[in-house]
């Protein structure tokens, strides 16, 4: 860990404070109310507001993550920088590719 | 009445295995007198490290029952429960013989992070006033009274984890010396402790703070660091 | 370099940071399989709707308390690391780990009594 990766991991961690609240607080919504996958998707498709509130939190999870876990292979697996640093960099874009996939499958399709 | 305490002590190198001796219990007894009766009267080839007996040296760090403490300042009667002390040399380092340990790598990495102050004065200057009350007197005094006992850096599982981290020690003298003004190394000190291994490994566990004899917070100083280097790199004063 | 037992891994502060790291990893797990049951949708809203019934089954309604938990403890772990980070210090730290694990069981209890 440097100070860039630092600081992009400690930026995505404070943008998704508010995102992961707002994210219980849906959740918890959504379970209650019983809905159905019609109920979620007549909400969220076509919606602007939806598609930029989940693309931004998929952005700063992928960065976040796999950030996380290239500490966690330099520091608990036998991979050094360069290894962990490719691993990380293919499972941040693994998952900002189903991310935006999921974005998409609720917003769009 | 003289009870007898069982004492497993870490014979060999890297490389070994506890051996246990039976070591009469005295009143304030520490553990560095234990240490010492077995190697006056039971094993003169024991090898352990102390200087002043009192506790302001940190010589006699050693792991007992699985923490790092000076041992001088370690009575016997808070730590042996049952009666069994384990006494281990300090983790993290390369185990010379028995209780004994290279101190090297931890001062090479007190050379690494800059904790070496680079004077901007020479002696046909005047002498530059400082004031003990200023903040960064007051922050670099509060970090300053490291005497590089290892006791953090043995305690720091981030250490263990990362052969790269600078550690607890060096990065707190590294911050004492950013807050002084007198100092003129500090754009090559802030570049240095900011470098993978620098202050942004510490994932602040608090092993350090808790465990220091002298009652420095290295987890802060960390923290501070951690301030000051990123609002350098934002400035692009550093590279990242 | 370890000769023997290190004691002060069971320190309050050392369980939380372990906690922090270790749900970090299983949110990280969970998160594609995640993307993809949402992804489900592309097939039509059926085959998200068919999910969302298999996912009412109480061993799922449970497992998705853990994650909330996890979640959860890691976002207020995640806190309490970058107040330590950016603000003055403050001591108390073991107080405040132990109550972020606290209100996190609380969270994830009351999702699980809503959901029942």
């Amino acid at each position: 860990m440097n100070v860039r990766l630092y600081l992009w991991q400690r930026a995505t961690a404070a943008l998704m404070a508010p995102l992961v609240l707002i994210h219980i607080a849906v959740i918890f919504y959504a379970t209650r109310q019983g809905m159905t996958a019609a109920d979620i998707l007549s909400r969220t498709h076509g919606s602007i507001a939806w598609a930029s509130y989940y693309g931004l939190f998929v952005a700063a999870v992928s960065i976040h993550a796999a950030i996380g876990v290239r500490n966690i292979l330099t520091e608990w697996s036998p991979l050094r920088d360069r290894r962990a640093g490719q691993f990380a960099v293919a499972f941040g874009l693994l998952l900002a590719a189903l991310g935006l996939r999921a974005v998409f499958a609720v917003v769009l399709s | 009445m003289l009870a007898e305490l069982s004492v497993s002590l870490w014979r060999g190198a890297q490389q070994g295995r506890y051996e246990t001796y039976s070591v009469p219990q005295r009143e304030s007894q520490t553990v560095l007198d234990v240490v010492t009766f077995v190697q006056r009267h039971i094993d003169p080839t024991l090898s352990y490290r102390f200087a002043c007996r009192v506790g302001v040296c940190g010589s006699c760090a050693m792991t007992v029952n699985g923490k790092p403490r000076w041992t001088c300042r370690t009575h016997v009667a808070k730590v042996a429960g049952s009666g069994r002390i384990e006494i281990g040399p300090l983790e993290n380092l390369p185990v010379i013989k028995d209780l004994a340990t290279d101190m090297q790598p931890f001062f090479e990495k007190w050379q690494q992070a800059k904790g070496v102050f680079a004077p901007s004065k020479t002696r046909h200057d005047g002498i530059e006033q400082i004031r003990p009350d200023s903040p960064v007197r007051v922050a670099a005094d509060a970090a300053i009274e490291c005497i590089n006992c290892g006791v953090c850096y043995a305690a720091c599982d981030t250490v263990r984890w990362n052969a790269d981290y600078l550690g607890p020690a060096a990065l707190t003298r590294a911050w004492t010396l950013v807050n002084d003004e007198r100092d003129a190394g500090n754009a090559a000190r802030l570049q240095a402790v900011s470098e993978t291994g620098g202050c942004h490994a510490c994932h602040s566990h608090q092993s350090c703070q808790e465990l220091c004899p002298q009652a420095l917070n290295p987890t802060a100083a960390i923290a501070a660091l951690k301030r000051r280097t990123a609002a350098a790199y934002l400035k692009r004063e550093i590279k990242g | 370099m370890t000769t023997g037992v290190v004691k002060h891994r069971g320190s309050a502060l050392w369980i939380a940071a372990m906690i922090h790291r270790l749900s970090g990893l299983a949110l990280a797990i969970f998160l594609p399989f995640h993307f993809l049951a949402l992804g489900l949708a592309i097939g039509g809203e059926a085959k998200l709707e068919s999910f969302l019934r298999w996912s009412d089954q109480p061993l799922v309604k449970f497992s998705e308390g853990g994650l909330v938990f996890l979640l959860t403890v890691h976002l207020l772990g995640g806190l309490r690391v970058l107040a330590i980070e950016n603000f003055d210090w403050r001591d108390g730290q073991k107080q405040l780990a132990a109550l972020a694990a606290a209100v996190s069981v609380v969270i994830a209890v009351i999702f699980l009594v809503r959901v029942f």
